[in-house]
């Protein structure tokens, strides 16, 4: 295999793995934006997958199985909020919690109802999200360098891909452009200062902690009926908090979340090819480092010694009307 | 006036709200079996009879439970600190390495009582060291713990599977483990203390290291509650302001609460390492780091409210086992959901009853 075909082949690999990723990472922006922290990304991107392969199982239906999974990562949010913002509760404990039953209540469900040990049963091409071929791509498949990168790693991905890429601007207009973005990047940085203005810091946060969950439930769906046609237990595996990772790499930044999403896609990506190949002059490199690399950039990024990543001032604490 | 600033009396606080919440979970759980098609009540029974039930079901309530009061006491040194370490987990795991290194380097020459001592130090060495990281990075860099910490997990995963796979590995075995430790890197068994009670320890692994938990629980105490340094850890969990003005030093008293913490997160280890399988292997901490959390909210981070709640979780994981086997249509990970909805309902949502209660205890108080 030539140099340029393994390219490609990392590159399209790289996609279909940012992809969950992005989904993630954005959710945990909208919701550490707003001054609430989300370890619960896991879980309720693990549910959402779970909704969401047994919704379309059931009714044949991708799209129902992405309003499932939607519907399922946003009760899941609203439980996250209902500890965190009305009962002011500990936001990192909450988040723990939702993964803890997640991973459990996924697996007893799957098992009671399938009897598969907690897989869902293999889905039907039809309810998947299944590859869109874009204009022009089977025509230009030959054309050097541009073909096979256009027709391969661009084109031939599901509509979900495109959506995630289409949520990157979307999110940042949402943040940076509309009035509510603006009041919710305040209520992460001075709650007391939106109070005061009159507008409810409670309802704000609920909102935000509810785009998350929508967020999520793409994420969670994309695992289980657009990359795998099933779900299978603990399929996540960690992503949730790669997710978290890349956001911090990102300095709760839109743009840059996607790219860090790409970066740590890509290291996975690489990981995958690496196995068991020989590298000139270092030889075999263990795939464990590419499994770590990303979390110990994320530790060296918080350490301050690339940049400071400063998270929202406001996040992690209740806020409390008066005193 | 809040009812968050009435103060109710000890056994509100301590003995009731957990109980309180602890039902809520259970209830829920409850619900989710019902839902499967199960009996509530029948899974109930099951689960005090697989753990309660016979003296290996005992000894296996214990054996869990001795790795949850060390990572139990973990999580608890850290929030009285006011630093939330998720890092047990991977801390623990490290830890597994230290025991297992000690036990390799001496099971051949000396007998296991002097080798115990050294593994709880090169097992409590290691979990602190893991622990170090990120606790510089908190104290004097200013990351936030819980980020740092979970990405630990992560790292320290990594680490032990490479070793396991390409350094420790007994050459020509297939499986990711070390070779097996001999009488001299073993922890003895229980037994008598069961034959105490006439109960027959059978194939459970309880072993010593419950007492090494139990002395643990009481050097916490001490150490929190009776000592210099644990008022200025109590101090700095309680404000870091007033700490601060009183003059004691945050980043020193932060590394310390952590590699404490990490500490005793490593030293969970001896229990399944040098106490169980005598090997070290893959993933032998199985989430009792984070069952840690779980265990140090319920017991309200004190040590005997650690104890207790570790023995419940004891038999949760072996009464969980017993259910499945029995009702196969009840996973052992019905576990995962009982112990998130602790989480929650004691963690997260700690506070829910507690504005009716003290309408309660108002009502009550008056007449």
């Amino acid at each position: 295999m030539d140099y340029y075909d393994i390219l490609i082949n990392v590159l399209s690999s790289t996609i279909r793995l940012s992809i969950p990723l992005i989904f993630t990472a954005l959710a945990g922006l909208f919701s550490e934006r707003a001054g609430v922290f989300d370890i619960g990304l896991e879980g309720k991107m693990l549910g959402a997958a779970f909704a969401a392969a047994c919704v379309a199982y059931i009714t044949d239906s991708a799209w129902l199985g992405l309003v499932a999974g939607i519907l399922c990562s946003v009760s899941l949010s609203l439980v996250h909020g209902f500890a965190s913002i009305t009962n002011r509760g500990n936001q990192i404990i909450s988040g723990v919690a939702i993964n803890f039953f997640i991973a459990g209540i996924t697996i007893v469900l799957g098992q009671a109802w399938f009897g598969q040990g907690g897989r869902t049963p293999q889905l039907s091409p039809a309810s998947r999200f299944s590859p869109i071929t874009l204009p022009g791509a089977d025509a230009i498949r030959e054309v050097a360098i541009i073909g096979p990168l256009y027709s391969n790693v661009i084109s031939g991905n599901n509509i979900l891909t495109y959506l995630a890429f289409l949520a990157v601007p979307l999110s940042w207009w949402i943040l940076y452009r509309t009035r509510f973005g603006l009041r919710l990047r305040a209520v992460g940085e001075n709650p007391g200062a939106v109070d005061t203005a009159g507008i409810s810091v409670s309802w704000l946060r609920y909102r935000a902690v509810m785009c998350a969950g929508v967020l999520c439930g793409f994420s969670g769906t994309y695992l289980a009926i657009a990359q795998s046609a099933a779900f299978i237990k603990d399929m996540s595996a960690g992503k949730g908090y790669i997710a978290l990772a890349a956001l911090v790499f990102a300095k709760w930044k839109p743009v840059p979340v996607m790219f860090a999403c790409l970066l740590f896609g890509f290291l996975d990506a690489l990981a995958n090819f690496m196995q068991g190949k020989q590298v000139p002059l270092i030889g075999a490199v263990p795939v464990q480092i590419f499994q770590a690399l990303p979390y110990i950039l994320t530790c060296i990024l918080l350490a301050g010694f690339i940049g400071v990543a400063t998270p929202p001032k406001a996040g992690g604490v209740p806020y409390t009307k008066e005193r | 006036m809040s009812t968050a600033s009435v103060s109710l009396p000890n056994w509100i606080t301590y003995g009731l709200i957990p109980v309180l919440n602890l039902i809520v979970a259970f209830l829920i759980s409850g619900v989710v079996v019902w839902l499967i098609g199960e009996s509530p009540l029948g899974a109930l029974s099951l689960l005090i009879e697989g753990a309660l039930g016979s003296g290996e079901g005992i000894g296996f309530t214990l054996y869990y439970a001795t790795s949850f009061i060390f990572t139990g006491l973990s999580v608890a040194v850290a929030i009285h600190a006011g630093l939330f370490n998720i890092g047990s987990e991977g801390q623990a795991y490290l830890g597994g390495l230290g025991c297992a290194l000690v036990a390799l380097a001496l099971d051949r020459f000396v007998p296991w009582y002097v080798t115990m001592p050294v593994a709880v130090v090169g097992a409590g060495l290691f979990g602190a060291a893991w622990a170090s990281i990120p606790a510089f990075l908190q104290a004097k860099r200013g990351s936030h713990i819980v980020i740092t910490t979970i990405m630990f997990n992560y790292i320290g995963a990594a680490l032990m599977v490479y070793l396991l796979v390409h350094v420790l590995i007994v050459p020509g075995k297939m499986a990711p483990e070390t070779r097996t430790f001999l009488d001299g890197g073993q922890l003895p068994k229980l037994g008598w203390v069961m034959n105490l009670f006439g109960a027959k320890l059978g194939a459970a692994p309880f072993n010593v290291s419950f007492i090494i938990a139990l002395v643990a629980a009481y050097f916490v105490w001490l150490l929190v509650w009776r000592t210099k340094l644990g008022f200025e850890m109590r101090t700095l969990g309680a404000s870091p302001t007033a700490a601060s003005y009183a003059g004691i030093p945050y980043a020193r008293t932060v590394m310390i609460a952590m590699l404490l913490s990490g500490a005793l997160a490593g030293m969970m280890a001896l229990n399944p390492v040098m106490g169980s399988s005598a090997r070290l292997q893959v993933e032998f901490v199985g989430g009792a780091g984070f069952v840690g959390i779980a265990v140090s909210l319920m017991g309200r981070n004190h040590p005997v409210g650690i104890i207790f709640s570790a023995i419940l979780f004891g038999i949760l994981y072996q009464g969980g086992d017993w259910i499945s086997f029995e009702m196969p249509n009840i996973t052992r990970e019905m576990i995962l959901v009982i112990q998130g909805l602790v989480i929650l309902f004691a963690g997260a949502l700690e506070y829910m009853f507690r504005p009716a209660l003290v309408h309660v205890y108002q009502q009550f108080k008056v007449k």
